[in-house]
């Protein structure tokens, strides 16, 4: 019934999906390179009351190491404008207060969605120095495309 | 009782047989000509609202308040996403049911424009609160952002159409089951019949969502559990993708065949297609959240595999089309290994612009693979990459195959002919549209990649020069945009020329044959019942476990909030 040809390309086909499969079971699971997933709930209406977002902020927690606890709020990042140097690995720590935002930092990998009720974690390591764009990539509203900041890698 | 039946029996063969020789009857040419009116009114209206969000990316117009870039986006998004896609699908579908069924029973007929009102109607009530900006919610309508109440009440009564639609056809396929025991569905409505289950169980999910948000947003209740209506959003958001992709499939095995003067690919593989596309698709639904917190990584990986898996039955389908090129050609003397392609109709818009559908589909199903894969998402969630990728998806493969249906559509239901002119017309609308779509897709592809993020109106970012240096690249969408615009124009001029004003004459309704020397194919593939349960089942192990974590331990809920 089946082509010859036919054999050949489905067994590739399936190859293809089944070696996407590998690569990212071994760079989620070995490597620790999978998406952002947080499980920690968190009362959306009370962000400020709770710990760590009573005190956003940016603390040093080892030698080139960083942790920044941030909220997303329509239309802004608390902290705004953080400053870092080059070679730093800086752990995210991120909820939002109202609706559902978007943490994304243009030239990296750091993109997560941030929803209200969950705390989110991501983690970069900033090499190379210069200005990065923090900016949120799910629309939330009249300013969504003001929604912005800065990471500043000396 | 008996002769009754057997009468009735014998009125229906009679009726098949008048339908093949005499084409379409009145009443059901009538049904799918006001769905494809309705769909073509939508791409004119959302193409239109699609270049004004070209331009205003491209920083070279300012949207006025009153009709600002949210309203706009959520009215294309609702134009195109909901309107054109279900309105041709379904006036496309119950043409070939009643093709190939002998005509719709009265009853079904009736359920059908029932369904027509009641999405008008919802989409009305939908639009009212989007022109007053109290739904400039996005096609989305993530909780806890909320529209008015009008705009849900008016996604019910979309739904409640479209579900009119669903069981019209499965009444109308069981009907003809009956009367023709032993036989298989014909292709063309088994393709149906899998579009209509996909509808159907595809928009339960958004159905309960919308029910949860109601009380919601009216104020009866107080808080939202933003995760479930997030999870239960895009069970039905990608299943809705994957209709119209199916859709249009069912127009490149079943109809283009015959129009390059070819045969079906085998009828097995061809159905098999249908049925794995129907049972794996709505569990595709959850690579939307790969970067969503509160879903563990197993959980997520569980879920690339189910979403990579739909890309084999799309790949059997690439072989197959390529296949029937193939052997089509070198019947009419085509030569050489790849020489053979100067036999196949290029001059045929039936033809051409399906054909570039399919070759589309090429950079496109593997931009969706790659997407789908746990960190290569990461680095293009929400970006431009993905706005290039479903104008790639949707306007290229899914909507030029429909403008390819229309050339031979809508004269057979207006009982008129394509003239040669019109099929020019044609070939130069497939040709700018191709242009045009590709210069916008692939600059969306590119910026998003530099991390431009979708869904944004026009921003410098205070002047940051990151985001200073994406203009350049979405300078393209104002260029790709205003061709996509001049394509709709004469598309939505061809299809009421046709309709309306062509000159009278039979269109035939292409469906294409199996091979002479074709194996029968085996019975169980119409154990619909069967594949609705395996899909069930696929469904049940992908979103069981996830929803009932986000239900039981779930956080405080969320109040509604409107932020525009």
């Amino acid at each position: 019934m089946m082509h010859r040809s036919e054999k050949i390309w489905l067994t590739l086909s399936f190859g293809m999906i089944i070696g996407f499969m590998l690569i990212t079971g071994y760079q989620t699971f070995a490597l620790e390179m999978g998406p952002p997933s947080h499980g920690e709930r968190i009362d959306p209406q009370k962000v400020d009351e709770t710990a760590p977002f009573d005190q956003p902020g940016i603390k040093q927690i080892g030698e080139n190491e960083y942790e920044v606890v941030m909220t997303l709020q329509v239309f802004s990042f608390t902290p705004s404008e953080i400053e870092v140097p080059a070679g730093s690995t800086v752990h995210f720590t991120l909820t939002s207060k109202d609706v559902v935002h978007g943490f994304q930092v243009a030239d990296t990998n750091l993109n997560a969605m941030v929803v209200p009720g969950y705390v989110q974690k991501i983690t970069q390591k900033f090499d190379k120095p210069g200005e990065y764009l923090v900016l949120c990539n799910e629309y939330c509203g009249a300013g969504h495309q003001m929604m912005s900041t800065t990471i500043t890698v000396k | 009782m008996e002769t009754i039946i057997r009468n009735s029996g014998k009125t229906q063969v009679f009726r098949e047989k008048a339908n093949k020789v005499m084409g379409i009857s009145l009443e059901d040419a009538r049904l799918t000509k006001s769905y494809l009116s309705v769909a073509f009114l939508a791409i004119l209206l959302g193409g239109m609202l699609g270049l004004l969000q070209g331009l205003n990316r491209a920083g070279m117009l300012e949207l006025p308040v009153w009709l600002n870039y949210y309203q706009v986006l959520t009215a294309h998004g609702l134009l195109l996403v909901v309107v054109l896609s279900a309105f041709f699908t379904i006036g496309y579908f119950y043409a070939g049911l009643s093709h190939t069924l002998g005509g719709l029973l009265p009853k079904v007929r009736k359920m059908a424009w029932i369904g027509f009102w009641m999405k008008i109607f919802g989409f009305v009530l939908a639009v009212i609160p989007i022109l007053m900006n109290e739904a400039s919610v996005m096609y989305t309508f993530y909780p806890p952002m909320a529209a008015s109440p009008i705009f849900y009440i008016g996604l019910v009564f979309i739904v409640l159409g479209v579900w009119m639609c669903a069981f019209g056809a499965f009444i109308n396929v069981a009907s003809w089951r009956k009367r023709n025991p032993g036989q298989h569905i014909p292709i063309l409505s088994f393709f149906a019949t899998g579009v209509f289950v996909l509808l159907f169980f595809g928009s339960l999910p958004v159905a309960i969502e919308v029910f949860t948000i109601i009380p919601w947003a009216f104020g009866w209740v107080e808080t939202i559990n933003v995760m479930v209506a997030r999870t239960l959003f895009w069970a039905f958001g990608h299943t809705l993708v994957n209709i119209w992709y199916l859709t249009a499939v069912s127009a490149w095995y079943v109809i283009v065949p015959k129009i390059i003067g070819g045969r079906r690919w085998s009828d097995l593989l061809t159905r098999i297609v249908v049925i794995a596309l129907v049972m794996m698709n709505i569990t595709g639904g959850f690579h939307h959240q790969i970067i969503d917190p509160g879903i563990s990584e197993p959980v997520k990986y569980m879920h690339v595999f189910m979403s990579l898996a739909i890309g084999f039955p799309s790949l059997m389908t690439a072989y197959a089309m390529f296949a029937v090129f193939e052997r089509t050609a070198r019947k009419k003397g085509g030569r050489g290994l790849v020489g053979w392609y100067k036999k196949l109709p290029w001059g045929d818009v039936r033809f051409l612009a399906p054909f570039i559908a399919m070759a589309a589909f090429i950079p496109a199903g593997a931009g969706g693979i790659v997407q789908s894969t746990n960190q290569l998402n990461q680095v293009v969630h929400n970006t431009m990459w993905i706005v290039g990728h479903f104008h790639l998806t949707l306007g290229m493969s899914v909507v030029m195959t429909f403008f390819g249906i229309s050339y031979w559509l809508v004269p057979y239901v207006s009982k008129r002919v394509l003239t040669p002119q019109i099929n020019k017309l044609g070939v130069i609308q497939t040709i700018i549209w191709t242009i045009g779509m590709v210069i916008m897709s692939g600059a969306m592809h590119w910026v998003g990649l530099l991390g431009s993020p979708r869904r944004t109106s026009y921003s410098t970012y205070f002047d940051n020069a990151t985001a200073l240096s994406w203009d350049p690249y979405l300078f393209f969408l104002a260029i790709g945009g205003t061709l996509l615009m001049i394509g709709v124009l004469i598309q939505v001029y061809a299809v009421f020329y046709l309709m309306f004003f062509a000159p009278k004459g039979n269109t035939e309704f292409p469906v294409a044959e199996v091979e002479e020397d074709a194996a029968p194919t085996p019975r169980w593939t119409e154990r619909w019942g069967l594949w609705i349960v395996c899909m069930l089942v696929l469904v049940g192990m992908a979103y069981v476990i996830p929803l009932v974590d986000f239900i039981v331990n779930a956080p405080p809920g969320s109040p509604p909030y409107k932020t525009w």
